[in-house]
């Protein structure tokens, strides 16, 4: 194959980078300050993640990306105050956070959606346990609505295909009216053309409100589609590789995936996540099992 | 016929083969039962004397063993003496299919013979309470502890070391206690039922409580969900089918406990029918009283599950 002239995914336009500037203008409001986790185990501390800096502005979509075990989840849970963190901080606006809150909403790989409540009722769940909305079904049924299931307001999970349940969950977290949503690898458990579906979906929902989105993938289309400015960590222990600004104009639309900036970004995300191997011990194991199970007197030759 | 296999390894057979396996799975044991009783030569070890003829202390309707009979007939023929008749039967504790069924219905019309009997409706309505008092008793405490034991660690150490012994203790140990303290009538027969139950209860379901799928709790909390808006908006509506599943399996286990608690006190209630009926050699009453309770088991299993399909329209999410 021969190697195609990509730009530097670090040129952008003048459009791109004057939306940056205006990005960078807006105020923080996710602030994670040295951010680290450790793990006790029998073998002894295991760092999972250290010194994690990261600020992101309002209504600002950051995907976070890296190699299996760079801890991207540990991460997520952090923010959301599932886990505490070993070291380090988390503010948002400013204020400290600690523990699980409605302010910082989440979206499950699984689905997790209550199978004992109809879908109003799933989305009405936060506004209820709240108690902050004087009105939970009418909002509900707006959020329903913005996602696209009206139809399917009675119906209960179970009845739902996973791309619906996920909209759902969406809808759920955003009636709460987070200032920031949570998604851990949310689209992984859809199959290719729903995922696809759900990523413009999602784009669309985040341009017309006014919310501020962390994204937890390890699909580098979808991190390029969807963020502005992509986290790339790496493993063992878990710490900051590269925070990349994409240079894909917006609004983001699936013909994008050809053109060069996006595939100058591709290109760089690969290089940081698969580094060329250079100790392949491991892998060339794989590959000797695999030229021992191959039939030596094969009665089809290979296809060069 | 040929498309699909009876025999294929786990996969649903058709709803008619289906329906129609469930009927044979009586059939089978009822024609098994009927065969055994109606064909002659199969079984039937006795002989059920018809005519006494010369044998001094032979009498119509006796039975006796084939091998005695022969000898007695024998010894008849070589004096030349009127020789007995008899038709083989089975023993006595094998009544046949249509007798246990009239017996079934007779029961419930003929007056005890004597009176300190009870009637069998009455025996069978005395065992009810003493099961149903049992279980609500056992449950009163038995349910919310493990809940409380499968949410909180806390409850979880305080409780189950003690539940974990205190379950190996045989119930029926504490039969003579309980008449001791609680008097001769219904209250020990209960506790005996409640002792079985609650500290089997206890960790049955401390253990479905555990089950709860951990993500649907930390989604509720990324929503604003706390402590008292966890436990009765998530963990209890969470497990509550697992929870109603448990109740009916409980249930089964109490009525085993109710033959040791009606055996002590007072005797009553229907496995106290079952032993005066077995006493007296009425065996088709006490095949009566065994099917009873089969069926009232099942008919109220049946029941509750379809009550259950109707309070929980979602269950078909987490169906098996």
């Amino acid at each position: 194959m021969t190697q195609i002239q990509l730009p530097s995914y670090r040129e952008q336009s003048p459009e791109v980078r004057a939306r940056f500037e205006r990005l960078k203008q807006r105020p923080v409001i996710l602030e994670v300050q040295n951010l680290g986790k450790n793990f006790e185990s029998r073998q002894g501390t295991v760092t999972a993640l250290r010194d994690i800096n990261l600020t992101v502005h309002r209504r600002e979509f950051v995907c976070v990306i890296g190699p299996s075990g760079c801890g991207k989840s540990t991460l997520i849970r952090m923010l959301a105050g599932l886990e505490t963190q070993s070291s380090g901080q988390v503010l948002l606006d400013g204020q400290p956070v600690s523990g699980p809150g409605p302010d910082r909403g989440m979206v499950f790989q699984g689905y997790t959606l209550f199978p004992w409540l109809t879908v109003k009722q799933n989305v009405m769940f936060g506004l209820q346990v709240s108690g902050r909305s004087g009105m939970p079904e009418p909002t509900a049924l707006q959020w329903i609505d913005l996602v696209g299931l009206s139809k399917f307001a009675d119906a209960y999970p179970h009845q739902l295909s996973g791309g619906m349940k996920q909209r759902v969950a969406i809808a759920r977290a955003l009636a709460n009216q987070p200032r920031i949503l949570l998604m851990d690898e949310p689209f992984g458990a859809l199959d290719a053309q729903t995922r696809c579906r759900m990523q413009s979906y999602l784009l669309d929902i985040w341009k017309n409100i006014d919310v501020t989105i962390l994204f937890i993938t390890h699909d580098l289309d979808e991190a390029i589609f969807l963020a502005d400015r992509i986290l790339v960590l790496k493993a063992h222990p878990g710490e900051v590789q590269e925070l990349i600004e994409v240079p894909v104009p917006h609004p983001r639309s699936t013909q994008q995936f050809l053109s060069p900036e996006f595939l100058a970004t591709k290109a760089r995300l690969e290089e940081l996540i698969h580094p060329p191997q250079t100790e392949t011990v491991g892998l060339s194991e794989d590959h000797l099992n695999m030229v021992r199970m191959v039939a030596v007197d094969d009665v089809v030759p290979d296809v060069y | 016929m040929s498309a699909q296999s009876w025999f294929a390894v786990r996969k649903e057979l058709s709803p008619r083969r289906r329906m129609f396996l469930g009927i044979l799975s009586f059939v089978i044991p009822l024609a098994i039962w009927c065969l055994v009783s109606y064909v002659p030569f199969i079984w039937h070890p006795m002989v059920e004397v018809s005519d006494p003829g010369s044998v001094s202390y032979f009498t119509q309707g006796m039975l006796l063993e084939q091998e005695v009979f022969e000898r007695e007939a024998e010894a008849a023929r070589q004096k030349g003496e009127a020789v007995p008749v008899g038709t083989s039967a089975n023993p006595i504790y094998l009544p046949a299919p249509h007798q246990v069924a009239k017996a079934m219905y007779t029961a419930f019309t003929t007056e005890p013979k004597r009176r300190d009997e009870k009637w069998l409706h009455e025996s069978l309505g005395n065992s009810i309470y003493v099961i149903a008092m049992g279980f609500l008793i056992s449950s009163l405490f038995g349910v919310p502890l493990g809940i409380l034991a499968g949410t909180y660690d806390v409850f979880s150490r305080l409780n189950e070391p003690f539940v974990e012994f205190f379950r190996y203790l045989p119930a029926p140990a504490f039969g003579a206690l309980a008449v001791a303290v609680l008097g001769i009538n219904e209250a020990p027969k209960i506790a005996i039922i409640v002792i079985g139950t609650f500290f089997q209860q206890v960790l049955v379901i401390a253990n479905t409580t555990r089950k709860l799928d951990p993500s649907l709790l930390e989604a509720a909390m990324t929503l604003g969900a706390k402590r008292m808006s966890l436990l009765f908006r998530v963990v209890i509506p969470g497990i509550i089918v697992d929870l109603y599943k448990d109740q009916r399996i409980l249930l089964g286990w109490a009525w085993t406990y109710l033959i040791v608690a009606e055996m002590i006190g007072a005797s009553s209630g229907i496995t106290w029918f079952i032993t005066q009926q077995a006493r007296y050699k009425n065996f088709e009453n006490v095949y009566a009283a065994i099917f009873m309770i089969g069926v009232l088991g099942l008919t109220t299993d049946l029941l509750l599950a379809w009550i259950g399909r109707r309070i929980f329209p979602w269950q078909r999410s987490l169906a098996h």
